[in-house]
């Protein structure tokens, strides 16, 4: 898994690529909480188009984010779910949890 | 049981890494197989979810203690008739797990952990486990879907 971020104004965009399972989710999980908890950026959006495979561990990191994000004020979202995916956060029951959205453009809008 | 049922076996060791490794060969088996692409990605799901219990819990996060795997094409009565499916068998000599924590939790609060043992049970139609001479045993089948007979016009 590679995880690159991008700030535009008050936006940090997680691009991610790979699969986010045992092994890597941790990775994932510490880049999300620093970016909401100690930097506190007002918005904060996952782009998960190039991820084939999420665990639950990697679906706990997303919960764990979308906490912290409700703690600190931040608006956490998702965007790019592979069918994949979206089956795991299905399975889950979190689906109306989430702030998902099918595009980048979407994900990004006011 | 014929060994002629036996699909693969695969003995490998407690690295989390080891994990991409089973779910690239358990995609190529379950389209081999036969399944939907659905259900080939649920028994993905369900056997590195059951890999990652092992890896944590039974072993604690310690690398380098065995797992065995074995896959296993089947025929067993389900629902009174005989379906084909995939047996699949995970053996670690990790601790004893508690038999409550076995039962998953509550989906209702919204929090991160434990939503593995769910994720497999949802996506697989029989999960046993049982604890035998120092190895814990869990046995996952999926049988594959009956084609539906078409519809008289």
């Amino acid at each position: 898994m590679q995880i690159s971020s991008r700030h535009v104004d008050q936006l940090t965009i997680f691009d991610i690529t790979g699969d986010i399972d045992l092994a890597t989710s941790p990775e994932l999980r510490l880049a999300l909480l620093r970016e909401i908890r100690e930097r506190r950026r007002p918005r904060v959006i996952v782009n998960l188009t190039q991820v084939r495979y999420m665990d639950s561990s990697g679906l706990a990191s997303l919960i764990e984010a979308l906490k912290a994000s409700k703690d600190s004020g931040t608006r956490f979202a998702l965007f790019g779910l592979s069918a994949h995916v979206r089956e795991v956060i299905h399975l889950s029951k979190l689906t109306h949890f989430f702030e998902i959205h099918d595009d980048e453009e979407g994900a990004s809008a006011p | 049981m014929s060994r002629a049922d036996l699909l693969l076996r695969v003995e490998l060791r407690s690295h989390p890494e080891s994990l991409c490794l089973v779910r690239g060969a358990l995609a190529v088996l379950t389209e081999n197989f036969g399944f939907a692409a659905p259900d080939c990605r649920a028994v993905v799901l369900a056997v590195d979810e059951a890999l990652a219990n092992v890896i944590r819990h039974a072993y604690a996060g310690r690398r380098g203690r065995p797992i065995e795997i074995s896959f296993r094409r089947v025929r067993l009565r389900r629902n009174g008739a005989s379906r084909e499916g995939l047996e699949i068998v995970l053996l670690d000599r990790g601790r004893r797990i508690d038999r409550a924590k076995l039962r998953g939790r509550e989906l209702e609060d919204v929090r991160p952990g434990g939503l593995g043992l769910h994720f497999i049970r949802e996506c697989m139609d029989a999960v046993e486990f049982r604890r035998k001479a120092g190895w814990n045993r869990l046995r996952l089948v999926k049988f594959l879907r009956v084609p539906r007979p078409p519809r008289d016009s």
